[in-house]
């Protein structure tokens, strides 16, 4: 078997699996799944840009956020119906992160993430200071009634189910599919060394533009889809708390991995829920897992099983 | 209230704010400067002053000026020790990689953070100042028999308040003659300067590295105790102080400490000013953006050195 049929396989059969978990476990779990899922996508927007062009953001959460709010103020106070208001969440996504590209590229490093932070800082507090129509901290819920797909209510388990399962596996087979064909290959060499990469003649900037894009449109998307799935749209989303989310997650489940981006959202995603039953401060398992993981194994789960045992993992 | 007195009290709230923001910036300044760290649990030092204050100061009894002293003596202990405990076994683990180090200390931001929550509780407490008169200011204005002198209502300020203001001035003071009267400031300033060539003459760059990274932490905590009896303690409280700091010292100049001065006594006043006037959140929103465009559009014209 080519390397190429392997990642079909495994991919194909990752959904599969999930397929199949989705008919079989008990409601509460298949909604944590469905849960994991859309913050998975959420995860593989990020690793995009994280992962495979090596460029650290810390301001995420504004493309998650800005997909949640045009989905969800769309259908909130337009009384859009579902598909139309999932396509305006995921338009402001893309023109939000097309002029954040156009900012934040002109600067690298560490200038790079604080000037993410920033943005997404100044975005969170606008969402707070327009609170008249966000709802700021408390936020809005979406009306129940109105969240369905031609007669196919997403309030059911096994619906929302599905449609979580159908919007990660789109953006998983995206981003997969695309680090195969060149423009894939160009980012991760922007990612090894930028440097030589523009020596070899190719547009460095343009390529990290639409990688910039194309993270910050998946991330807006799985927020639109959050949004219409769980019918609830707050500031929190847009909270410094949600960029570093993808960061752990990514990192726990392997940068620049297909599918690191699943293992790590939904090992943390079980990690909280234990641990809240424990204690309310349960943010300290992720500020000990951050902690460990820079010490120890900075390429994360699927990364070290790839490093040790199965080279050809996409 | 008429427009000048307002201002005026305006100002003197600004002053207050700028002050420990001096503070709190400067040691967010030094550890960049210094170290090259992008320290992003600054904040939580800052908070853990604030608590540990409060932890010295209420079990204390009689006159508050005694539990309030012990706090500003020890506070920035605890929370100078605990940052070389961090710089000890994480920063170094790292070798001080940027990235590495960036993802560290937010990890570091949640587990104080969370312990604070913890070991604190969600509250919020206040811890009682050694002192607070309230002084009524005078204002002026032109009247049929020239200048008059009347003090508007509710124009007024406290002791206390005051005390801040000159505090912070003394401690400003007194960071700039160690930095540049003493040997240990001579030391910190080769480190800055050129870490091989310290390294090749002997300085300790490792140990100086943990002093640095402690004592960027307890200027930040002493800022917190000194505003704590304005405040109140909470274990959130280090999120603002945070992303002020970050605005002050990107404008000023990393690493400066003149610059990182100039930049807290502009942005404390206007954040002051500007919030009386208009909303808060107003205000932080142009405040960041203004940062975002500046590291874009600037980076270099100021703070010097390039960042990356």
């Amino acid at each position: 078997m080519t390397v190429d049929t392997r990642s079909v396989l495994l991919h194909l059969g990752l959904i599969a699996l999930l397929i199949v978990l989705g008919l079989v476990l008990p409601t509460y779990h298949q909604g944590n799944l469905a849960r994991i899922l859309v913050l998975a996508t959420y995860a593989i927007g990020f690793n995009v840009l994280f992962g495979y062009t090596g460029l650290l953001s810390l301001g995420h959460a504004m493309f998650f956020a800005a997909g949640m709010y045009g989905c969800g103020l769309a259908m909130h106070l337009g009384g859009w119906p579902v598909l139309s208001a999932l396509g305006a969440g995921i338009i402001a996504a893309a023109v939000l992160s097309l002029i954040v590209a156009l900012l934040a590229l002109r600067t690298i490093g560490v200038a790079f993430m604080i000037v993410t932070l920033m943005f997404a800082q100044a975005f969170f507090l606008t969402a707070l200071y327009l609170g008249e129509w966000t709802g700021g901290d408390e936020g809005f819920v979406i009306a129940q009634a109105s969240r369905q797909i031609a007669g196919f209510a997403l309030t059911d388990p096994l619906t929302r189910f599905f449609a979580a399962l159908a919007v990660f596996s789109v953006a998983l087979l995206i981003t997969a599919r695309m680090m195969h064909l060149p423009f894939g290959r160009v980012l991760i060499g922007v990612r090894e060394n930028e440097e030589r990469t523009r020596m070899l003649g190719y547009d460095t900037f343009r390529h990290k533009l639409l990688a910039v894009i194309i993270s910050g449109t998946i991330s807006g998307g799985a927020g639109a889809a959050y949004a219409v799935l769980f019918g609830y749209v707050g500031a929190t989303f847009a909270s410094v708390q949600y960029s570093i989310f993808p960061l752990l997650w990514v990192l726990l489940g392997g940068m620049g991995t297909t599918i690191g981006p699943l293992i790590g959202v939904a090992f943390m995603f079980y990690l909280i829920d234990y641990a809240s039953g424990l204690t309310n401060a349960y943010l300290l398992i992720v500020g000990a897992a951050l902690v460990l993981l820079t010490l120890f194994a900075r390429a994360g789960i699927v990364g070290e099983i790839r490093k040790r045992w199965v080279p050809w993992l996409p | 209230m008429d427009f000048g007195p307002h201002l005026l009290l305006a100002i003197l709230e600004g002053a207050v704010g700028a002050a420990v923001l001096a503070l709190t910036a400067l040691g967010l300044s030094l550890v960049f400067g210094v170290m090259r760290v992008v320290n992003v649990a600054h904040g939580e030092f800052f908070m853990l002053g604030a608590v540990v204050a409060w932890f010295i100061a209420s079990p204390i009894a009689g006159h508050p000026a005694i539990g309030f002293v012990a706090a500003l003596a020890l506070a920035p202990l605890v929370a100078g020790a605990i940052a070389v405990v961090v710089d000890r076994f994480v920063l170094k683990e790292v070798e001080y990689d940027p990235e590495a180090t960036i993802v560290g200390t937010i990890g570091v931001l949640y587990i104080i953070q969370q312990s604070a929550l913890m070991i604190y509780g969600p509250e919020a407490r206040p811890v009682e100042p050694p002192f607070n008169h309230r002084i009524a200011l005078p204002w002026f204005e032109w009247g049929e028999t020239g200048l008059e002198f009347y003090y508007p209502w509710g124009l007024s300020t406290t002791s206390y308040k005051l005390f801040v203001i000159v505090a912070a001035i003394g401690i400003l003071l007194a960071f700039w003659v160690i930095m540049s009267r003493t040997r240990l400031g001579l030391i910190m300033r080769a480190t800055q300067l050129d870490r091989e060539t310290a390294l090749a003459f002997g300085i300790p760059v490792q140990r100086v590295y943990s002093i640095v990274f402690g004592f960027g932490a307890a200027l930040a905590a002493l800022a917190a105790v000194l505003i704590v009896p304005i405040q109140q303690a909470h274990y959130l409280m280090g999120h603002d102080p945070l992303l002020l700091s970050f605005i002050v010292v990107i404008i000023g100049g990393l690493g400066s400490v003149r610059g990182t001065v100039v930049a807290a006594l502009l942005i404390g006043m206007s954040d002051g000013i500007i919030s009386v006037f208009l909303s808060p959140t107003l205000s932080k929103i142009l405040a960041t953006l203004l940062v975002a465009l500046v590291l874009v559009f600037r980076p270099q014209g100021l703070y010097g050195k390039k960042m990356a």
